[in-house]
């Protein structure tokens, strides 16, 4: 050791103590700096990080209510809850994503749309451990085969839910409606809390017009969950308040003889109980199964059912416009009686045409060489035109027009089914603000046989057949009959809880009530009599009824295509229609039929009226 | 040599000459370093207990590996400091080459290769040596040197700081590193090493930081990316970040009680059992928990530092100097890591998390401490 590297030990520990205690020093100020940002954690900021960490793991799940079932008046079940299950995949349990989807789709069946939406759903924002589906609707097999196989697919799993289901499928697709997936719209109009737990709204029908009721009341959950997204307990819950359930006076039996009886025709057919209103059965054929619609259609199958020229998706009956042809002879006759255009006794010479003018067109008759002299009641029976066109041509249409619109034409006066069409009630205002032009006198021949500008829904004759029947009190057509089981809801309270303004008909008081008796009389010899158009379905009948036949002409629709021949003259023929109630006295049940193409009423729709009578009172008698 | 200074050295040494030597003396352990150690261990031990999820077996290897340690620390203190001055050198030989073979053949865990397989002995973390080896080597450089270092002494003791260091950075172990380098620096600050030569390093090593980031590994730039934003990457690199702090920050005063936290349990928190541990204790004990442990804590430095001051010689003293403050660094690093004032750098809290090596390494350390206070010769009679 050199001389000048000697020790200074006392030096050393001078310097040693010093820093010792320097040291000391900054490890307090240190400790001091741990114990502040301890401090600014734990105290200031407190409120905050307790925030943070409840938000780790408290979830509020919102629990959907289980959506009210829909019953027919037999209590037979039109809409249901069904389980359905997906298939989802948890991505924090999966070593390697593309080799599991790979084996996945060796057990069920993967198509490049549910890989296509899976990546999707993989890039929104989730939790740690959130599951994603991949598919939907497993059938049973497919989720036995994921069962069998789960051992080796770790982070798969099979989720259960609620979706909507109409076991009477294509039968009540126009009356119900469906539900289906909610869309953007929707989404600005719903109570986004309420429906926090939803995926599918009431899209259309019954579905969309009882939706607030057949919903419910949202549910939650406040549970504990861990990082890996697994509820463990469950700390604080509010039940959801299941949907009303609702049973409509639909008649499903009524609604499948009416079906069956339209066969492959198109057409439709409403019938009402005349004491309530209730609609019975409400068919328009072709339909759909508003199954397909529930959790998304895909666009095959959805453009098929588009461009049918069948048109399976349009509701006829109630959104179908006909003209109604010689089923308005009746209301036509009434308003002619009421104001003193016609009389019982009055009788006119039918040689087959009308003139206005003696150099002017001839306004046929359907029976060319005339049906002789007639009066109102066999100008009813026979269905003769020429005595129409001589009442309406004195007649302001007009007061056509105010009476008529007491049976309800015109306007969907229906208490519950808002997708059905108003038809035309021509006026002369109504003229002169859609065409802009004046009323002629021809206008209104063709508007007392039901032509020209008028045209109607089935609902609305079935609607106005009813208010005939009842002797011009007015019958509220609707579907609901009670919520759930109980008793039979009251118009003011549906118009209440939809909040719209329902505007209906008066009941009608004639001059002379004596009116109505008479006309029933004659609409029951239409049936009857053996002059009556539609005296062949009476065949063999056990009850009496009243009717009337009609008979519309297809002009003016064009050919669709000019090779398929056979097609286009199919779709040039009248469509078929008819008007009935029954029985005669006491009357129940109106119903009115119209088979598109099918030719006359008489031929065509009637019998198909005659069924579904046959049913109902076969269903009575029983 | 002036006689005064002679005298001046007298009242002390007569102090201990005075004191009774217990039986803990006599068995050469420090009796109020012992109770410090045993409380933290019990403090330890409650902790890990909830934050283990109750586990009773993680307890008993727990508790075994601080019976492992207490047993080492009391043949470590039998053994007289001038044995260790000269074992000193070797010890570090010895470590450098195992540091070069772990390189070589090492066994990796999480990406690293940082375990040495040895047949027929433990598996054993070489750096773990390192820590203690560093500081010895130093002391003994350094002990027999004029001090304040001169620059020729301090240009070798850097040489031997930056050796071992920059074998661990190499397998990689950042944290490791930064701990071994410190623990040598700290000897040098304690031989004296001049302040302005002190700070000149400090501002050399802040211009180097930007050449330091273009070598760093692509996790350790991620880490110190998380550190200064967490919310960068909630759910990927700064969800341990942003989950330890929820966890202390929801302790608030008095914490939600024992077994109580939320964050732990629910498995919030990540590595919650080991380097994350003090977030489950601030969660559970709150701010007076956390107060009770950092006062602990100090306590503990305090009496080490204490040890050093008193130590009779200039190995002693560099090498207890150097031991308290990096069982403070060990401490510091940890808590300011977890609770978001440091980047996220793996290190233990001493006593407190999970882990056999950590603990038996901290004991060997408090060994040579009480070692170093219980042989003392008396003054020369």
């Amino acid at each position: 050791m050199d001389n000048q590297d000697l020790k200074d030990f006392y030096g050393e520990t001078r310097v040693f103590s010093r820093r010792a205690w320097v040291f000391l020093l900054v490890l307090f100020c240190l400790t001091l700096l741990l114990v502040a940002r301890m401090f600014y954690l734990q105290v200031v900021n407190f409120d905050r990080y307790s925030t943070l960490s409840d938000k780790n793991r408290l979830l509020l799940q919102a629990v959907p209510p289980n959506r009210g079932l829909i019953y027919d008046s037999n209590g037979i079940l039109l809409a249901e809850n069904k389980a359905s299950h997906s298939l989802n995949l948890t991505i924090e349990h999966i070593k390697d994503v593309k080799q599991t989807i790979s084996q996945l789709a060796e057990i069920v069946e993967l198509s490049e749309r549910n890989r296509e939406n899976f990546s999707k759903r993989m890039l929104q924002h989730r939790r740690p451990y959130q599951s994603v589906p991949i598919k939907y609707h497993l059938t049973e097999e497919d989720i036995a085969r994921i069962a069998v196989n789960s051992y080796r697919l770790p982070g798969v799993s099979v989720a259960a839910q609620l979706v909507r289901s109409y076991p009477q499928q294509e039968l009540t697709a126009h009356v119900l409606g469906y539900v289906g997936r909610i869309n953007e719209k929707e989404l600005t109009q719903i109570d986004s809390a309420n429906y926090s737990g939803t995926t599918s709204i009431g899209k259309l029908g019954i579905e969309k017009f009882y939706e607030n009721e057949l919903h419910g009341h949202v549910g939650f959950r406040k549970v504990e969950i861990n990082a890996r997204g697994r509820v463990l307990k469950v700390l604080d819950k509010a039940a959801p308040l299941p949907g009303d359930d609702v049973t409509l006076y639909l008649d499903v039996n009524l609604q499948r003889a009416a079906a069956e009886a339209l066969g492959d025709h198109r057409g439709a057919v409403v019938a009402i109980d005349i004491q309530t209103g209730g609609v019975l059965a409400l068919v328009s054929n072709p339909a759909f199964d508003p199954n397909l619609f529930v959790t998304g259609i895909d666009t095959k199958t959805y453009s098929s059912l588009r461009d049918s020229p069948d048109l399976p998706l349009f509701n006829r009956a109630l959104r179908g416009q006909y003209p109604p042809g010689s089923t308005m002879k009746p209301f036509v006759a009434l308003a002619g009686l009421e104001y003193g255009y016609t009389d019982w006794q009055h009788t006119i010479f039918d040689p087959g045409w009308y003139q206005l003018t003696k150099e002017g067109r001839h306004y046929r008759d359907w029976k060319k060489w005339g049906h002789g002299r007639v009066n109102l009641e066999t100008a009813i029976v026979r269905s003769c035109d020429t005595f129409f066109y001589e009442m309406a041509h004195h007649m302001d249409i007009d007061l056509i027009h105010e009476l008529l619109a007491q049976f309800g034409f015109g306007q969907n006066t229906a208490l519950d089914l808002a997708e059905g069409r108003k038809g035309v009630l021509p006026s002369s205002v109504w003229k002169k603000n859609t065409l802009g032009e004046s009323w002629y006198t021809g206008d209104s021949l063709n508007v007392s046989i039901g032509q020209g500008y008028m045209l109607t829904t089935p609902l609305q004759l079935a609607t106005a057949t009813a208010v005939l029947a009842n002797r011009g009190k007015w019958v509220q057509p609707r579907l609901i009959k009670s919520w759930g089981v109980g008793e039979v809801v009251s118009e003011d309270v549906v118009g209440s809880v939809k909040g719209h303004n329902l505007k209906v008909p008066k009941d009608m008081l004639l001059r002379d009530q004596m009116h109505w008796e008479r006309m029933i009389q004659a609409m029951q010899k239409v049936v009857h009599d053996r002059n009556g158009t539609a005296r062949r379905v009476a065949k063999g009948i056990k009850y009496k009824m009243a009717g009337k036949t009609g008979t519309a002409q297809v002009i003016g629709i064009k050919q669709d295509e000019e090779y398929d021949e056979e097609n286009t003259a199919e779709r040039n023929k009248d469509h078929g229609l008819f008007i009935a109630f029954a029985p005669v006295k006491e009357p129940k049940i109106a119903i009115a039929v119209i088979v598109e193409n099918g030719g006359g009423g008489s031929s065509s729709a009637a019998p198909v009226a005659r069924k579904v009578l046959d049913t109902y009172f076969l269903r009575d008698s029983a | 040599m002036p006689s005064k200074d002679f005298l001046r050295k007298l009242p002390q040494t007569s102090y201990s000459l005075q004191k009774k030597p217990g039986w803990l003396n006599f068995i050469h352990l420090d009796w109020p370093l012992l109770l410090l150690l045993i409380i933290l261990c019990a403090v330890g031990l409650l902790v890990l207990y909830s934050a283990s999820g109750e586990n009773i077996s993680m307890l008993y290897r727990q508790l075994t590996h601080m019976g492992i340690g207490f047993l080492v620390m009391l043949v470590v203190a039998q053994i007289g400091p001038h044995h260790y001055r000269r074992w000193s050198p070797w010890l570090t030989m010895f470590g450098i080459i195992l540091l070069v073979a772990v390189l070589v053949m090492g066994a990796g865990a999480k990406g690293a290769q940082r375990w040495l397989a040895i047949p027929g002995l433990p598996r054993f973390q070489p750096s773990e040596l390192m820590k203690l080896a560093l500081p010895m080597v130093l002391a003994w450089y350094y002990a027999d040197r004029h001090l304040p270092p001169r620059l020729k002494h301090l240009f070798w003791g850097m040489v031997f700081i930056i050796v071992p260091a920059l074998l661990i950075v190499k397998q990689p172990d950042l944290g490791t590193a930064i701990l071994i380098a410190a623990s040598g620096f700290f000897v040098l600050l304690f031989a004296g090493i001049r302040w302005r030569l002190v700070f000149g390093f400090a501002s050399v090593a802040a211009a180097c930081i930007p050449v330091f980031w273009m070598l760093m590994k692509e996790y350790q730039k991620q880490r110190v990316l998380t550190f200064l934003d967490p919310e960068r990457d909630p759910l990927g690199a700064g969800w341990n970040i942003i989950q330890s702090q929820t966890a202390i920050g929801s302790g608030g005063l008095y914490g939600r009680g024992w077994l109580e936290g939320t964050q732990s349990h629910l498995d919030f928190l990540p590595e919650s059992h080991t380097d994350f541990i003090i977030a489950v204790l601030a969660e559970e004990f709150g701010f007076i928990g956390v107060l009770g442990l950092l006062a602990l804590y100090f306590l503990v430095v305090t009496r080490c530092l204490f040890i050093a001051t008193n130590a009779d010689n200039t190995y002693g003293r560099l090498l207890a100097g150097s031991l308290s403050l990096t069982f403070f660094f060990y401490i510091f690093v940890n808590i300011g890591m977890v609770s978001g004032i440091l980047p996220v750098v793996g290190l233990p809290l001493p006593l407190i998390s999970y882990g056999g090596t950590s603990i038996v390494t901290l004991f060997v350390g408090f060994g040579l401490l009480m070692s170093i206070q219980t042989h003392k010769k008396l003054l020369p009679r």
